[in-house]
């Protein structure tokens, strides 16, 4: 069964089962949220060029696509998932630097991040209280997903402002979705890998986090 | 963006949609079909972020 069959066809699972999933899950989660975070002020104080910041990105893509399939089973994994996010955490620096130089920069990115934790544990505290069943929200939110990545493909090449607020708009949206869809995931039984969770929940904050910092930005008129 | 990461960002990005095409293929064809309940219990919370996030703004434009 691969993991999309697995959001469909659901095994059968002990709630014991589902608990310590959870349970490992937001403590790994929890983890590497900080060690990104460590990565980001890491790469602030090393005022890291965004070239090299992009790099980093991208390897942490890699892992994602090459090194988490073959890992996710053994405690390599582990590993694995603090190198995406400290790779992720690092290209984030040159940005977070970008939004702290400009006027009410630190306003800016406190109220991203607050903004991020807050949607993310009211999102995760909707889906674990009221115990619903987000998986029929799959088709929707992966064929959004592909609309926003060719959109972001083609914004590379045309750099227009209005359909980068756009896509942001639609990534809050959708991560929004995938918080949901992803934690009632685990609640029922559908994803029984931790470190694979973790991942899902990980990247739903990330990109939660960096398209309300350019929405913030945008709109607070000091860009 | 010097031309050259444009493209390799692109690529990475193309990389990406045509790794979550099956995915999005087969929740499409054979995922669960919700009720209206079932939308309207996951739509009304996106709406609250989104609610949140015009707060946010209006926060930072003080």
């Amino acid at each position: 069964m691969n993991r999309f069959e697995s959001a469909v066809i659901r095994p059968q699972t002990s709630a014991l089962a589902t608990n310590k999933v959870l349970k490992n899950t937001y403590i790994l989660l929890s983890m590497t949220l900080l060690f990104s975070a460590l990565m980001a002020g890491l790469s602030m104080t090393m005022t890291v060029s965004p070239g090299m910041a992009m790099f980093s990105s991208l390897g942490a893509m890699a892992l994602i696509w090459l090194a988490l399939p073959r890992t996710q089973n053994s405690t390599a994994g582990i590993f694995v998932v603090f190198a995406i996010a400290g790779l992720l955490g690092f290209g984030l620096g040159p940005m977070l630097s970008y939004y702290l130089a400009i006027p009410g920069g630190g306003r800016i990115v406190g109220t991203a991040l607050g903004g991020t934790g807050l949607v993310f544990l009211g999102l995760s505290g909707y889906a674990l209280t009221s115990k619903r069943d987000f998986s029929f929200m799959g088709g929707f939110l992966f064929a959004g997903l592909i609309v926003v990545l060719i959109a972001a493909v083609a914004n590379i090449f045309l750099a227009m402002p209005v359909l980068q607020l756009t896509i942001s708009g639609a990534i809050v949206m959708l991560m929004s979705g995938l918080i949901l869809f992803d934690t009632s995931r685990i609640i029922h039984g559908g994803e029984t890998n931790y470190i694979r969770a973790t991942v899902g929940l990980y990247l739903n904050i990330y990109n939660l986090f960096v398209a309300l910092l350019n929405l913030l930005s945008a709109f607070s008129g000091n860009r | 963006m010097p031309m050259w990461s444009k493209i390799l960002v692109a690529i990475f990005l193309v990389i990406m949609i045509v790794k979550l095409w099956p995915a999005a293929n087969y929740l499409i064809k054979h995922g669960p079909k919700g009720s209206s309940d079932d939308w309207k219990a996951a739509i009304l919370p996106i709406l609250a972020v989104v609610g949140f996030v015009i707060f946010l703004i209006f926060m930072v434009r003080g």
